[in-house]
């Protein structure tokens, strides 16, 4: 009896709720990426059953392929691999962050993108244009990332005055100034002297910066998973999530962020400056997505591709599916970015072994967003049945739908709130029948 | 000049189509941010159907027998298929935003962030490349209309043939009367005013016996239709009826161009003939020729052409810096209708 009410406020808590919702996206996501696999697998009559039933195993087990031994795919431990998921996690832990920090603040930041480029072209100018020969390194390296993320700031700040200053949607503001991110770097680079010429064959694309002796250390993580291109990036970035961890869970400066998405107009009668909440935290998301790209090119190894105005990088976007997998919080981040980046390489090894492509992760993604837009619903879901099971309260339940829906902020925030009214309610209820 | 024209009409219908296409979805209380994917689902929807056709042979013979009628046909056609699927797609976020009460942004973004992977994953599929392309011919020669067709002697040349009868897409016209008849439609129908009750106070609208979340629905529906229509215009126009899972930010612009078209139709045609010039300018500003004295003037300046690319995305934030303040936007957008609520 004590222990299944140990379970039941188990199930009650927020946390469990917000994480079963996610897991159930991931599956549901999973189980869609599966169906378009064996749609096309049936219908198309260059593909058999037998190459979907190979093209499903990989999109979820991709991570532990090792190839293919007389033509039966082949699993098991892949130091490669892993190494890879880590490297490709560090941006998207970023970008993820950068999309969660402005969320708690109230704002869609799909600016990530154009803040990543802008990242990326401050890093890349400075760690190139210094000349190794006379300043050390590794304080070109600290130049560097810093100028990025400095970049980026003051990128992701102008959509953010937008916004506090003169009322601009932030989602019209972000897009636009992505695609004049994409022009100017285009523009920018152009008119440099980066452009790689020593190697004919990488025509349009910019010196790495391992040409100037500039590369992130590896800290030993190469020789724990050969041939991979994982560096210390990771570490930066898992620090970077703990640091916004507690900026805003710890301070008073995240309390007024997020009192800031929570209500604006109450934020401003509590006496919080909420226009210089809105800038400064739009200038951190921006500093974060800068991060991801100047992590990502620092790398050294890594190429950028300098006429870039006619796309904009994933990595900008998939910080948004990051974020709100991770309903936002940033712990939650790294694991989000994570499983994100695993779904890449189990896209790689799809396109490399089988007649699929890696577009299916997209797909996967763009399916676990869709969820994720009402994950109030499936937490609902999941908490009205386990209630069903333990105690009968619908009515609580009821008005927890309607206060819900009544502020439609973010869902997770308030999902959040609701739900510890309904936790007091409950509690109370226990109390009472005690 | 006639070029100029010509080239902003082509740049400004997709935007005036899909602005409109927003209209029909904001005035009926759903904030649609799926505009782009939904123009990359119908260039690639449209894109399809014109290379099945061409390799069962369906239109072959009228191709062959120069049977242009039958061949503006083919493209009415595809342009409908386009708008069909379109809506069926939009469906998506209608079900997520009315009956589910989700957020209509991330709603809207999960569409943008799935339209162009599916519509990848489909093309490298059926194509083994990045880029769908019609199965034979090109779209000039296929669909555009030449002032040969009409029976005008190749000798004739003034402003009015050169500029709306020659090299022109019959897709401009379409979406020209599409546009008028549905802004008509919006303002002086019963319809249209219970559509836009139902933007502004959803609550009352229910009170008089209106059906919120049938209307909601047919704004969204009509809304994905009418983008769906208008990415395969873009396809057909632009990319020389291609789809590879883009539509360069043309969705985004549209919603920009109604913002700042105040969501009224007549701004919104105003807005977009301004931004198709903006785009035209960007695309072959090195071949304007103004007043036909064989100098093409914006190269004369010798800017980069960066810097036209940007001109576009620019003049949209400075714009919305200046007229955000007037603009009203439907009271009850992005809002869930909620019954209880009053």
């Amino acid at each position: 009896m004590k222990k299944d009410g140990k379970l039941a406020a188990f199930w009650r808590k927020d946390a469990t709720r917000t994480v079963m919702a996610s897991l159930i996206s991931i599956l549901i996501g999973l189980a869609v990426g599966a169906v378009v696999i064996l749609i096309t697998g049936l219908t198309s009559e260059s593909l058999s059953l037998k190459s979907a039933w190979e093209g499903i195993q990989l999109m979820v087990l991709g991570l532990f392929s090792t190839g293919r031994e007389a033509g039966a795919l082949t699993f098991g431990f892949n130091g490669t691999n892993i190494g890879n998921m880590l490297f490709r996690a560090t941006p998207l832990i970023l970008t993820g962050l950068s999309v969660a920090v402005a969320f708690k603040t109230g704002l869609f930041n799909i600016g990530a993108p154009g803040q990543y480029l802008a990242g990326t072209a401050a890093t890349l100018f400075i760690a190139l244009e210094i000349p190794s020969s006379v300043v050390p390194p590794w304080i070109i390296w600290i130049l560097a990332f810093l100028g990025g993320m400095a970049a980026g700031a003051v990128w992701g700040a102008i959509p953010g005055m937008l916004k506090a200053f003169l009322n601009i949607n932030e989602v019209l503001a972000c897009i636009m100034t992505n695609w004049i991110a994409a022009n100017v770097v285009t523009w920018v680079f152009d008119v440099s002297n980066l452009k790689n010429v020593v190697e004919n064959s990488k025509s349009g694309y910019i010196y790495t910066t391992a040409y100037n002796n500039v590369q992130t250390p590896k800290l030993g993580l190469d020789k724990l998973f050969p041939g991979s291109q994982v560096n210390g990036g990771i570490i930066i970035a898992i620090v970077l999530a703990i640091l916004v961890y507690i900026m805003l869970t710890k301070t008073t400066f995240g309390y007024e962020l997020k009192a800031c998405g929570a209500n604006r107009y109450a934020a401003k009668y509590a006496g919080i400056k909420e226009k210089r909440s809105i800038v400064l935290s739009m200038a951190i998301a921006g500093a974060l997505a800068a991060a991801a790209g100047s992590l990502y090119y620092l790398s050294g190894n890594t190429e950028f591709y300098w006429s870039s105005y006619q796309s904009l990088p994933d990595a900008g976007f998939t910080g948004i599916p990051v974020a709100l997998l991770a309903a936002n919080n940033p712990i939650g981040v790294i694991f989000t970015a994570m499983f994100m980046s695993m779904l890449d390489i189990a896209g790689l090894q799809l396109t490399n072994l089988t007649a699929y492509n890696e577009y299916i992760t997209d797909v996967i993604i763009a399916v676990i967003v869709y969820l994720s837009a009402f994950s109030l619903v499936i937490k609902m879901w999941i908490s009205g049945r386990k209630k069903r099971a333990a105690a009968p309260a619908e009515p609580v339940a009821a008005a927890e739908a309607d206060t819900a829906e009544t502020e439609a902020e973010t869902a997770a925030e308030i999902a959040a709130e609701a739900e510890t009214q309904t936790d007091a309610a409950d509690a109370g209820k226990e109390a009472s029948e005690q | 000049m006639s070029f100029l024209i010509r080239q902003t009409l082509i740049y400004a219908m997709p935007l005036m189509i899909v602005a409109l296409a927003g209209v029909f979805a904001e005035r009926s209380g759903i904030i649609n941010l799926a505009l782009e994917g939904i123009m990359i689902f119908g260039a690639f929807v449209g894109v399809l159907f014109v290379r099945i056709m061409q390799q069962a042979g369906v239109f072959d013979v009228a191709k062959e027998m120069s049977n242009y009628l039958a061949l503006q046909g083919f493209m009415c056609m595809t342009m409908l298929v386009a708008a069909l699927l379109g809506a069926v797609f939009s469906l998506l976020l209608a079900f997520a935003a009315i009956n589910l009460k989700a957020d209509q942004t991330i709603g809207g973004t999960a569409l943008n962030l799935l339209a162009p992977a599916l519509v990848l994953f489909l093309i490298r599929i059926i194509a083994n490349q990045n880029t769908l392309q019609m199965a034979s011919g090109d779209a000039a020669s296929w669909f555009m209309i030449k002032k040969a067709m009409l029976g005008i002697d190749s000798d004739t040349s003034n402003f009015f043939v050169d500029t709306f009868l020659n090299k022109v897409y019959l897709s401009t016209y379409i979406c020209i009367i599409v546009f008028i008849v549905l802004s008509i439609i919006l303002y002086k129908t019963r319809f249209g005013l219970r559509l836009r009750a139902c933007g502004e106070n959803p609550q009352a609208a229910d009170s008089l016996g209106i059906n919120v979340v049938r209307m909601r629905y047919t704004g969204v529906i009509i809304s994905g239709a009418l983008a769906g229509m208008g990415g395969f215009v873009y396809a057909l126009t632009t990319t020389n009826c291609s789809a590879n899972g883009d539509v360069a930010g043309f969705g985004f612009l549209a919603l920009a161009v109604m913002i700042f078209g105040n969501w009224k139709p007549l701004n919104i045609a105003g807005a977009s003939l301004l931004f198709g010039l903006f785009k035209c300018i960007a695309a072959s500003y090195s071949s304007i020729d103004i007043n036909g004295d064989g100098i093409y003037g914006l190269t004369t300046i010798g800017l980069n052409a960066n810097f036209y690319r940007l001109l576009p995305y620019v003049i949209t934030l400075l714009v919305l810096a200046f007229t955000s303040k007037n603009s009203r936007a439907p009271k009850a957008e992005g809002i869930p209708y909620d019954k209880g609520q009053r």
